[in-house]
């Protein structure tokens, strides 16, 4: 059976970059991915962004990407499930891969933060949420965090603290990415003297939004050129599963019930149960939102999500190392591209190209990237592959 | 300005009108097209107590668009008397601590403010403790 391959993968550094534009922003990432892959012309591109609509007044992606990166008539379309935008492009491009329809699919994941300032960036952040009966009251993402966070503390009687473990072990792993934008670790006093953003989430527990794009080109296996320089990577599974939008419509907030479901089918695609990956490269987008990712793939029993974290065993020398190269807190989140960055960051880590965090002997990645409250939750499974003739 | 999206939601914004759903009679707020509980088709209206207790809280410490000078407000999910959960500001606090459980009720407040753009208030239900 051919195989889905990671022929190239590309990133730009995250963070503020006033300088360059949407269209830059993407090209850079989007070049470095074909570079990467031996300069294949991709059939198809699949662009995951969230706001270009609302904060840089751009539609119609697929026709401004392509005609600016030297892709001119290459099929090319824009995916939105708000943070998780690019992670569902990369679904996309896994389907049209591995359905035959195309040998080779770029997805780029692209978003341009900076392009407004102030109070109407966190509106349009806010479009995620269910506008009529949620963001007209004042609600935010953040805010949905902060409900949530405070519901859980309450029914399983976590103190504020246990969550520090998480932005502590993102700001830990950064350091060694020059791709993020803390590369600096974080100290448990900084955490605790946090001001709070959502009472009784504080600013360390929020992933920073930012610039950033990344890339990944997948092409069928039969369909590889024979002299890439580097390890491949194959892509076994690959889901995205729904929940109700808001919040006050779920039987159990705290269950994020998308997440488990999209671990649980990811991983009988490929075959394996989720313990049986060497990382797992989840959606810290808010500390809280970690937690019940551990919980929903059943790799932490309920009301215990910080407990791995806290024990050390989700460092990298641990038994499920997570956030290998910082997470979204301090990678940075650029929203719809951070899907794709924790792609590129599995790929790194499974082609030994990881440097200073490399996990020693990794073989097989889950990636889970989260779009809200798991309002969508997207999940893949990466492996190693080197069974290429 | 978006006048005809805010007056279309005039019923639940200001009398709490949600559902009942005509097969399984499971009450709905905010308004479905399907029911949640039988899969039947629910568009009966069904007018909520405006009671109810709080089943989380957040504090914003800052708001978006429309919302800064409301800041910092406190935006809570209400469980009503009548089973469903909504999502609202809570106002008229005082000095009393929130707690997950407090006893609530509705009243009509402004919700959202014009910003400097001279446009429309929109007014709707927050949760106050209850007299």
């Amino acid at each position: 059976m051919a195989e889905v391959v990671i022929a190239g993968i590309g990133q730009t550094p995250v963070g503020e970059h006033w300088d360059i534009s949407l269209r830059t922003l993407a090209a850079r990432a989007m070049q470095a991915a074909r570079r990467d892959a031996g300069g294949i012309v991709p059939q198809a591109l699949y662009i995951g962004s969230f706001l270009s609509s609302t904060v840089s007044h751009q539609a119609n992606l697929g026709a401004l990407l392509t005609g600016n990166a030297g892709l001119e008539g290459v099929e090319g379309i824009t995916v939105e499930a708000a943070e998780a935008s690019g992670a569902a492009a990369f679904n996309l491009a896994y389907m049209a891969v591995s359905s035959g329809l195309v040998d080779s699919a770029l997805v780029v994941g692209v978003e341009k933060y900076t392009d407004v300032v102030g109070s109407r960036l966190d509106s349009a952040v806010a479009e995620m949420v269910d506008y009529d009966y949620e963001a007209v009251n004042g609600v935010t993402p953040a805010a949905q965090a902060g409900l949530v966070m405070q519901r859980y503390m309450y029914e399983y009687g976590v103190p504020r603290d246990a969550f520090a473990a998480f932005p502590m072990l993102a700001h830990a792993n950064a350091v060694n990415n020059p791709n993020a934008m803390y590369r600096k670790a974080l100290r448990r006093e900084a955490y605790d003297s946090a001001p709070p953003v959502s009472d009784p989430l504080n600013m360390m527990d929020a992933a920073p939004y930012a610039d950033g794009a990344a890339a990944v080109l997948l092409v069928r296996s039969d369909a590889l050129p024979s002299d890439l320089a580097h390890p491949l990577v194959r892509v076994t599974g690959s889901s995205v599963v729904t929940d109700r939008l808001s919040l006050h419509d779920r039987a159990n907030i705290l269950a994020f019930e998308a997440a488990g479901v999209s671990v649980e089918r990811a991983c009988r695609q490929a075959g394996i149960l989720p313990q049986d990956v060497d990382l797992f490269e989840l959606w810290d987008g808010y500390s809280i939102y970690a937690v019940l990712s551990l919980e929903a793939a059943c790799l932490a029993p309920r009301g215990e999500g910080c407990r791995p974290v806290q024990e050390g065993w989700c460092n990298l020398n641990g038994r499920l190392p997570i956030l290998t190269m910082g997470g979204q807190k301090a990678r940075g989140n650029p929203l719809g591209a951070s899907g794709v960055y924790q792609v590129v960051e599995a790929a790194q880590q499974l082609r030994g190209e990881a440097g200073k965090n490399q996990i020693p002997g990794a073989r097989r990645a889950l990636v889970q990237t989260l779009g809200g409250p798991a309002s969508t939750a997207v999940t893949h499974v990466l492996e190693r592959w080197d069974e290429q003739k | 300005m978006e006048i005809p999206r805010h007056w279309r939601l005039k019923k639940e914004r200001y009398g709490l009108v949600g559902e009942e759903c005509p097969h399984c009679s499971f009450k709905i707020f905010p308004p479905r097209d399907v029911c949640p509980n039988c899969g039947g088709e629910a568009k009966e209206p069904y007018v909520f107590s405006g009671k109810g207790t709080v089943y989380s809280y957040t504090v914003m410490q800052d708001g978006p668009a429309g919302y800064e000078e409301a800041a910092p407000y406190t935006v809570a999910l209400i469980q009503l008397d009548e089973g469903p959960i909504v999502t609202a500001q809570l106002t008229d606090l005082g000095e009393e601590p929130i707690e997950i459980g407090m006893p609530v009720e509705m009243v009509t407040r402004r919700i959202r403010s014009d910003g400097d753009e001279r446009g429309m208030l929109v007014y709707g239900y927050k949760f106050r403790p209850r007299l």
